[in-house]
């Protein structure tokens, strides 16, 4: 099945961040096509790379870097939920004049018509967030 | 290559400015709209207060999300719909609605529902 996933809650605040990450890397064991995995409201902080968890937490945005790098995800982070969040990559940190960059490596900034895209070509939606 | 039309549903269940959720889910609606799609909007729970008439969310530094609903019909989203029940408990009615919704039961939201390509709630 082609599976686009849709996160809109935060890491290490609500359950549903991590329960995302662990369903992405069981449906692709399982033979699944990620379409897309799409980060939305405060799902971006999965994408901000300046998060620092103590070391014997899980850290959730280093174990989506490496299943991104493993399986070549598409993995979006909205633009616009990112800025406000403070999440940027160099390109909107010049053009807002910010004193650093601090997007994760592997997620791509662009907006909701990638996740409304995503949808359309795939078999299923599957949400995290509460 | 023309593909068939697909049906998103969209489900409000936030109050207005309790959260960011209900912004979230309308700018969820407003990007859906330009794909030329078939799109239902449906408030349900704490959502249905998102249809309150004379909001004044200026006072709290907030964006009228009523006056955003208004734009609907521009961007051709018309089956605007809205749990009854929910309606009744918070003691609102459809006619002290800032839109025009079409009213549902249970029964009216599990079809919608079953009839949907993809489901999106916040």
């Amino acid at each position: 099945m082609k599976l686009t996933i849709l996160v809109h809650s935060a890491p290490y605040s609500s359950q549903a961040a991590y329960s995302a990450y662990r369903f992405t890397e069981s449906a692709l064991a399982a033979g699944h096509e990620i379409q897309r995995v799409f980060f939305y409201y405060d799902g971006v902080h999965a994408s901000n790379g300046l998060s620092t968890p103590p070391q014997d937490e899980f850290d959730l945005v280093k174990a989506w870097q490496a299943l991104i790098e493993k399986h070549e995800l598409d993995a979006i982070s909205c633009v616009s939920s990112a800025l406000k969040r403070g999440i940027m990559d160099a390109r909107e940190a010049h053009r807002y004049e910010k004193a650093a960059a601090n997007l994760a490596e592997g997620f791509v900034l662009s907006g909701l018509g990638q996740l409304v895209d995503a949808s359309l070509s795939c078999d299923r939606v599957v949400s995290f967030g509460a | 290559m023309e593909m068939t039309p697909k049906t998103l549903t969209f489900i409000a269940r936030s109050t207005p400015y309790g959260s960011g959720r209900a912004k979230a889910l309308l700018d969820m609606v407003l990007s859906a709209a330009v794909f030329d799609q078939n799109i239902n909007l449906l408030f349900m729970d704490d959502g249905v207060w998102q249809l309150a008439r004379d909001q004044q969310p200026g006072m709290i530094d907030a964006k009228d999300l009523s006056a955003a609903l208004g734009a609907l019909p521009l961007y051709e989203v018309n089956n605007v719909y809205v749990e009854a029940r929910a309606l009744h408990e918070r003691g609102l009615t459809l006619d002290t609605l800032a839109v025009t919704a079409i009213p549902c039961d249970d029964a009216h939201i599990t079809a919608l529902i079953a009839q949907s390509d993809q489901v999106f709630a916040l």
